[in-house]
């Protein structure tokens, strides 16, 4: 067990732990982005920091990746970590404003406006639908591509990928698009798969233990009649 | 190699009297390639499309297991096919057991790799910080002006690809522009044409002394960081680059011209062509070995460090005239 100190609060956790899940054990609130239970950490967002050591040499770090260790003292919400925190909310409103989980978050901390460029992007690279296709789907359909501002998510030579499963966890897990395909406005269907007479999915025994993702998809459905 | 020794021996190309090219599965038995300073991309006989699976394979093998081993495979398939087919990724894919994606999220991250074949030849023009207050955005816009193509891009006889770069370490010569790894310092528009027309008629052709690609750079050994300069022995004007070298049974000096570009060397014992060398620091004895081959002959290449950052790599082999003035480590 490690021991350290959470806002004051003394806390054991198991090795390994990190510190935003110590954090969230004693019910303190830290808004997450890019985090997800069951997939890796990834760090992508920043919105997670907290303060740890003693000030004035204290710093600042993503409690979703940093593990707990021995006599930490850890501060979540300090005004540093506020103010960073803010400002990070502001960065994402800047970058996805239509975005519902963005704006919820930004609620939450009493953000509402951002002082930067406004811009319409349709992605914030968090990451979440790259880990989900690789860890929960074992497709590895989709990943990051490019560097720097031309970064984005894809797949390989940008054509229809021969191994993702059509599941639709990456739309589902999304916070920027959270867009659950039904197929109701037939143009803006993803992959056409609920139209399509032969499913990419039933029937077939590698997807048998699959978890779904597509909330009402056509396919199973019909096979259910 | 193994995978090149079901190649024929007598190429074709030895009727031609083509160009050599770095691309081609016949570049072992290629009698041209060490008559030539620096290789091309595609030779005449270069077919679009030639690729094998089993060199890729070669490649893949050589590296697999390794940390990082990924970056050393694509840059394999690179120095062989001049970018990254898409047929060899996938069989990256395949024989490392890593997702297709992960591959191309590699070879699109770094600048170094491209995906779509290059031209003939390369320009690539230095618009870091130190080349962009010397004029360096005029220089780049008159090569897109003059080969009607944007930066990343390949003129459609693809004779010519133009990029532009962000500092290539040798800012003291800038506006600086590489062509087929040949460096031209201080570059200003009025010279754009001038080294358009010389890169087609072969910069290999050009002849030393009035060029201004060749100039003096001073190394020092990569191990003990002392200078490899031998001032009391001067070769064409400057001063030499003294190194003891051992082959067979001979031990002896050797010194290489300083002129980036210039292939003169005086040594203590005759050295027959086509021997490789095994290069040693005459200060701590070391001996000057590198990881990367000649992607001319593939003997091992020589690094040695370059006064203000970077390195040049010479190849071992006597005879062939690689060179290659590596600036990826010039961050370092
Ligand atoms: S639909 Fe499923 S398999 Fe396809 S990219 Fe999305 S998560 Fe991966
Ligand atoms: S597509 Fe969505 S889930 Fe994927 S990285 Fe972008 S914002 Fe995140
Ligand atoms: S199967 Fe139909 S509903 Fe499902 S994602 Fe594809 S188009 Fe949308
Ligand atoms: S709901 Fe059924 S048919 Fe539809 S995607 Fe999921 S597993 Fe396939
Ligand atoms: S939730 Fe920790 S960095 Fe995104
Ligand atoms: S900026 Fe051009 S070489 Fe450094």
């Amino acid at each position: 067990m490690i021991n350290l100190k959470i806002n004051g609060i003394d806390v054991s956790v198991d090795r390994g732990t990190t510190l935003l899940e110590a954090a969230q054990f004693l019910g303190l609130p830290i808004s997450t982005l890019c985090h997800m239970e069951g997939l890796t950490p990834y760090g992508a967002c920043r919105l997670c920091v907290v303060e740890v050591g003693d000030p004035p040499n204290s710093r600042l770090v993503t409690s979703c990746t940093y593990p707990a260790e021995e006599g930490l003292k850890v501060r979540t919400a300090s005004a540093r970590v506020l103010r960073a925190r803010k400002m990070i909310v502001e960065l994402l409103l800047a970058s996805c404003p239509q975005s519902k989980t963005i704006q919820d978050i930004a609620a939450a901390l009493n953000v509402r406006q951002q002082r930067f460029r406004q811009e319409n992007e349709d992605c914030i690279l968090c990451g979440r639908c790259v880990r989900m296709c690789a860890e929960q789907m074992v497709a590895g359909a989709i990943g990051f591509t490019g560097r720097g501002q031309d970064r984005s998510i894809g797949t390989p030579f940008d054509s229809n990928s021969e191994v993702c499963r059509l599941c639709g966890a990456c739309m589902y897990v999304c916070p920027v698009c959270e867009l659950r395909c039904t197929y109701n406005e037939p143009e803006k269907a993803i992959c056409g798969g609920c139209a399509n007479l032969a499913p990419p999915c039933v029937d077939k025994p590698q997807f048998d233990d699959m978890m779904c993702y597509m909330q009402p998809c056509v396919a199973c459905e019909i096979k259910k009649d | 190699m193994e995978q090149h020794s079901d190649v024929e021996t007598v190429n074709p190309r030895d009727q031609t009297g083509g160009e050599i090219c770095l691309t081609c599965k016949h570049l072992p038995g290629c009698v041209q390639r060490s008559k030539q300073a620096s290789p091309i991309l595609f030779c005449d006989l270069y077919e679009e499309g030639e690729w094998s699976a089993d060199l890729v394979a070669g490649i893949i093998d050589k590296h697999r297991g390794e940390r990082g081993g990924l970056i050393s495979i694509l840059e394999g398939i690179q120095a062989k096919y001049g970018f990254l087919p898409e047929s060899a990724l996938r069989l990256v894919a395949e024989r490392t057991g890593r997702s297709l994606v992960d591959i191309y999220g590699v070879a699109t991250f770094y600048k170094a790799f491209t995906l779509e074949p290059r031209g003939r030849h390369l320009c690539s023009v230095c618009v870091g910080t130190a080349c962009h207050v010397r004029n360096a955005p005029a220089v780049a816009e008159e090569f897109q002006r003059q080969l009607g193509i944007h930066p990343g891009e390949t003129t459609e006889d693809r004779e010519f690809s133009l990029e532009t770069v962000n500092c290539l370490g040798a800012c003291a010569l800038g506006p600086i522009v590489v062509v087929d790894g040949h460096y031209f310092p201080q570059v200003n528009t009025r010279q754009v044409g001038e080294i358009i027309g010389k890169t087609q008629v072969g910069l290999d052709f050009v002849e030393v002394a009035t060029d201004e690609r060749v100039f003096p750079v001073e190394v020092f050994c990569a191990r003990c960081n002392r200078s490899l300069m031998d001032p009391d022995h001067p070769i064409e004007g400057h001063p030499s680059v003294r190194v003891t070298i051992s082959f067979g049974r001979k031990h002896g000096w050797l010194r290489l011209s300083s002129l980036y570009g210039s292939f003169t060397i005086e040594s203590e014992d005759e050295i027959p062509e086509d021997t490789v060398l095994n290069i040693f620091c005459p200060t701590c004895h070391a001996e000057l070995a590198g990881a990367t081959d000649c992607p001319v002959c593939g003997a091992p290449m020589v690094p040695l460090i370059v006064r203000g950052g970077g390195m040049v790599q010479i190849c071992s082999r006597r005879g062939c005239f690689s060179h290659l003035l590596d600036v990826s480590g010039s961050g370092a």
